[in-house]
């Protein structure tokens, strides 16, 4: 469980990135901080492994205030993933999914030995190992970030747009994935990202940011769909989503979902199999 | 320290300020041998680096050559045209004019080619010939870097001119070897704390010139490499 | 070639004299250069004064330092500490500012990614920055290399041996072949070692091979 204890962050020079802002992540949830550019959700991040330090307030991880341990072995303990990875280029793939052991003190041998499970849960072909990152695309690169932040069993894991930059093809089997390693681990996973549509697609309940870290809307995905709080997230949802009329029709036997000028929505189906696709 | 107090004492007997071989003497033949040389190196480096650099033609050669000079002692240069030319100012001036040479056309090269593309072929669209190309887009655009060459081959000058000493009866140098020969230490470390002034001189007057043109270049205050950058690493000397 | 016939002994001592005066001045440049250039890059402020500095450092000729560094470190003209002393002046003060930009090299987002997984600040050193700073660091090790071995020859005018011997003895009997000799001595000294940094820039770098193995 992560509590953000009403923190805030002003810069030296003045500027504020975070106002007041707090909630819970809950325990083996995970939570999407979504919002534009500015919003503060990498900041609020940030705050959790003590990469920015609050100036206000307090974050608490299962109830221990970060600010009172030590910043590199709380970092070791959370799993981080970052845009494209984040891998270390001089590094082989085995030793950067190894990096954390390794800094822990597990020999080095042992570690490696751990990797090639930790790659083919985050459904890498082990063959891989010896590779150096730039070898690889950069979808295989961002699975490697994911085995990494896995790689010490940590319960919190963070995600910094860490679908970023990949294309959206790549991207959605990779949020696809996400879920299912979330339901198979129990991790608490707190995701920041601009793209609503990807929060929407991952998260069990999502925070829209406003401006330096002021909170929209709180809820699910379907609740901020269902019932957008205010103007600001009915346009950040995209308003023709929330305002959209979809009637259906019968096209060879499937119903499928058309809007008003008859463009294609989706595709009705049957309740057991649904996904939670929003 | 005691070293220093009787360079400084040396240096403050009036009688080696006064007649043939004199602190004011050697001074004044250092600098002219330096600007010399440097003038001469420079009309042949110069061109001919612009002219490579405009038309892209020989830069591998260029490269090869300046890298390569690096890798020549000077001394040995010296003491080899020494023997061929004989003692006196020929052989040190023609080695200086040899060292000198890299720096200048290393700066003069890559300065007109790091000048952007899309800039040259923009002047060559509005009409300009490729003289005022040269002359009024490459060359003004250019001049730090060219100038990062006049500097680098400056210091050098200066500080080979002190070896030119060792077969030549002229420059600073000649305290440092009338010293070594006479065993008297206050003499050389005097020499040597005074060819070090004038460079060290130098190096702060060229510096700023060199930031000057990179102001005139860049007006807007784009980021360029900084000037104290020895970028062309001068040769043993 | 009569000359070398006879004087290849010697000849063989002065290169290993040689190459003892320039591996010291080499090996202190870089260990005092990477430091201090490190300091350089993340101290910008700090930075800017240390680069002029050693700038100024690397203007001073190099005959006038061989005999102002005996007055300010005490040690006697004639001898290798000298050399070595003033040589590794130069080297560092040459290779401060490649240190500095080899380490300004390093992708701000890979350093961040090792902060965030949780690398301790001596961890990030070692791990990473310096061996993402490597090619940089190898690229400034080969210019301070060539140009020590050709600074070691000053060293024959105070009178300490080296390949600077065969160009002081040379000049004075008047034998064209043995500056000719120094010369070409010293120059494939120069360019061995060079290719010694070049070879083991490659062995301490092997992701860069990969990258090229595979096209990218």
């Amino acid at each position: 469980m992560i509590e953000f204890c009403g923190v805030g962050k002003t810069y030296a020079g003045g500027t504020v990135a975070v106002e007041d802002f707090s909630y819970t992540v809950q325990a083996n949830s995970l939570v999407v901080l979504v919002g534009s550019s500015g919003s503060g959700k990498t900041t609020l991040l940030r705050m959790v492994n003590r990469m920015v330090e609050p100036t206000a307030g307090s974050v608490l991880i299962d109830g221990r205030d970060v600010a009172g341990l030590d910043r590199v072995r709380l970092r070791r303990s959370i799993g981080y993933v970052l845009q494209a990875g984040g891998l270390l280029p001089h590094r082989t793939i085995a030793d950067n999914v190894a990096t954390v052991p390794v800094l822990n003190g597990t020999r080095r041998r042992e570690a490696r030995s751990a990797v090639v499970g930790l790659l083919e849960r985050v459904g890498l072909d082990p063959s891989c190992a010896e590779r150096y990152p730039s070898q690889l695309s950069g979808g295989q690169q961002q699975r490697v970030g994911v085995a990494r932040a896995l790689a010490a069993d940590p319960d919190i894991l963070l995600m910094d747009e860490p679908f970023g930059a990949v294309d959206p093809i790549v991207r959605r089997e990779l949020q696809d994935e996400l879920r299912r390693l979330q339901r198979e681990l129990g991790k608490t996973i707190l995701l920041v990202t601009h793209d609503i549509d990807e929060a929407f697609r991952v998260g069990d309940e999502v925070v829209v940011l406003k401006e330096r870290g002021v909170t929209a809307q709180v809820g699910t995905p379907a609740d901020i769909l269902a019932h957008p709080a205010d103007a600001f997230v009915r346009s950040f949802v995209g308003a023709d989503r929330a305002e959209r009329r979809l009637r259906t029709t019968d096209v060879d036997g499937r119903r499928v979902l058309v809007d008003d000028d008859g463009r294609p929505a989706g595709v009705l189906v049957a309740a057991e199999e649904r996904r939670t696709a929003p | 320290m005691n070293l220093l107090l009787e360079a400084a004492a040396w240096l403050a007997d009036a009688a080696h300020w006064t007649g043939p071989g004199s602190v004011p003497v050697r001074v004044l033949e250092h600098l002219w041998v330096t600007a010399l040389v440097v003038g001469a190196a420079a009309v042949v480096a110069i061109p001919t680096g612009v002219w490579v650099g405009h038309t892209g033609r020989g830069r591998t050669a260029v490269i090869a050559f300046a890298g390569a000079a690096r890798a020549v002692p000077t001394l040995g240069l010296l003491t080899l045209l020494g023997l061929w030319l004989g003692i006196g100012l020929g052989a040190p001036l023609l080695a200086l004019v040899v060292l000198a040479v890299p720096s200048l056309l290393a700066g003069a090269y890559s300065g007109v080619e790091s000048v952007d593309g899309t800039t040259t072929s923009a002047a060559r669209a509005i009409g300009m010939s490729e003289w005022q190309i040269v002359t009024r887009v490459e060359l003004p655009l250019a001049a730090p870097v060219i100038l990062g060459g006049v500097r680098a081959a400056t210091l050098q000058v200066i500080a080979t001119a002190t070896l030119a000493a060792y077969i030549a009866d002229a420059g600073l140098g000649r305290f440092l070897f009338n010293g070594l020969k006479s065993r008297d230490y206050a003499q050389m470390l005097a020499g040597a704390l005074l060819v070090t002034l004038i460079a060290l001189l130098f190096e702060v007057l060229l510096a700023a010139a060199q930031r000057r043109a990179a102001r005139a270049a860049r007006p807007a205050g784009q980021k360029s490499t900084s000037p104290s950058n020895p970028v062309f690493p001068k040769g043993p000397s | 070639m009569t000359w070398f016939s006879h004087a290849w002994g010697w000849v063989l001592e002065l290169t290993w004299a040689h190459l003892w005066l320039s591996l010291p001045a080499i090996l202190l440049s870089v260990a005092i250069a990477v430091p201090v250039g490190r300091l350089a890059f993340r101290r910008p402020g700090l930075g800017g004064a240390l680069l002029s500095g050693s700038s100024l450092l690397y203007s001073i000729p190099a005959l006038p330092l061989l005999i102002i560094v005996p007055a300010v470190f005490g040690v006697p003209l004639r001898s290798s500490a000298t050399i070595i002393i003033a040589l590794t002046v130069y080297g560092a003060a040459l290779m401060v500012r490649t240190a500095a930009d080899a380490f300004a090299s390093v992708d701000s987002h890979v350093r961040e990614a090792a902060i965030a997984v949780g690398h301790a600040p001596r961890e990030l050193f070692w791990k990473v920055d310096l061996p993402l700073a490597v090619p940089v660091l190898v690229a400034g090790l080969r210019v301070v290399t060539v140009s020590t071995v050709g600074l070691v020859t000053i060293g024959a005018l105070i009178g300490v041996p080296s390949l600077g011997t065969l160009f002081t003895d040379g000049f004075q009997r008047g034998i064209v072949a043995e500056v000719a000799t120094g010369l070409i001595a010293t120059v494939v000294l120069a360019l061995a070692l060079d290719g010694l940094c070049l070879l083991a820039g490659r062995a301490l770098t092997p992701w860069r091979r990969a990258v090229e193995g595979a096209g990218a």
